[in-house]
């Protein structure tokens, strides 16, 4: 590893704070993309179902 | 050549033919991105030597530049998925078009702010209005204006025209992204990659950069292909193949 301790890796000589609000933000938003379209999937196949459910009857 | 050309337009064409294939590949594009992610993270954030000016604010780097270039290609995916659905009539490119729009202003999200998160440390400013950032910016409007677009018209068939249209003329901003650093004066620094010379990082710094670079476009695939599948399962919910996948399970 580049830095002597963990807690170094965490500061980074006082630029830990931009960098990992960076990386957090960045881990939203990528969450985000993998996790939307699960939801949406789950969403359109209730849809589906319960649209061929009243067709049936 | 003439009909091994026809037979992929129809097989471009095809929702069914485009669901199956990205069954296949999406745990492919998934897995071989998030292990390349997860390297290029781990070694630029905790290995990769600090930069002899900017210090360790640096390592933004690893996804400022991947979602910042990302951005700019799922632009210009999105503005010729348009072209070729106006002029060949695809509807499935309209679709791959409509479902870039979201994650690329995702993109453009993220590559605004961790900019700007890391000008503070580096030019002692979050934001100036110069040629990078500004045209960067206009990018994430673009992105907003196809998603506006395809939310306020109803008419399907209007609504991917004007889209197309949209993408296609914002689709000028992109070479002013790329050439803003040359052209004005800025305080954002030039490219760090190009495939024509040679890098003028060190090896330890430039290697994780180019592996979150193609990690994130792996993911990008994953993203594009999800959203895609979703349209195309409402889309052809009444043909029997979307019925036979809803009734045998729903879970692939």
């Amino acid at each position: 590893m580049f830095f002597d301790s963990f807690t170094e890796l965490f500061n980074m000589g006082g630029h830990g704070v931009f960098v990992w609000l960076s990386y957090g933000l960045s881990a939203l938003i990528i969450a985000q993309n993998f996790i939307s379209p699960m939801l949406t999937r789950k969403k359109v196949i209730k849809d589906i179902e319960r649209q061929m459910r009243r067709e049936q009857k | 050549m003439w009909s091994a050309l026809k037979r992929l337009y129809h097989q471009l064409g095809s929702p069914k033919w485009f669901y199956e294939l990205t069954s296949r590949w999406s745990p492919w594009f998934l897995w071989i991105g998030s292990a390349l992610m997860l390297v290029g993270v781990v070694w630029g954030l905790a290995f990769a030597p600090a930069d002899y000016l900017q210090g360790n604010s640096f390592r933004i780097i690893y996804i400022h530049v991947p979602a910042a270039l990302l951005s700019q290609s799922a632009y210009v995916m999105m503005a010729v998925a348009g072209l070729v659905g106006l002029v060949w009539k695809m509807k499935m490119s309209f679709v791959v078009g409509k479902t870039i729009a979201p994650i690329g202003a995702g993109l453009a999200v993220m590559a605004l702010l961790t900019g700007a998160i890391w000008g503070k440390p580096t030019w002692g400013t979050w934001w100036v209005w110069d040629a990078r950032l500004t045209s960067m910016l206009i990018l994430l409007f673009l992105y907003m204006g196809v998603i506006a677009i395809y939310n306020a018209i109803e008419n399907e068939e209007m609504a991917n025209k004007a889209a197309a249209v949209l993408a296609l003329v914002g689709s000028i901003n992109i070479p002013i992204i790329k050439y803003s650093v040359e052209w004005w004066n800025t305080l954002h620094q030039p490219a760090t990659i190009t495939l024509t010379k040679k890098p003028t990082m060190a090896p330890e710094m430039f290697i994780p950069l180019v592996l979150t670079i193609i990690g994130f476009y792996c993911w990008f695939a994953v993203w594009v292909f999800a959203r895609t599948r979703n349209e195309i399962l409402w889309r052809e919910r009444r043909t029997k193949w979307v019925q036979r996948i809803l009734s045998t399970g729903a879970n692939h």
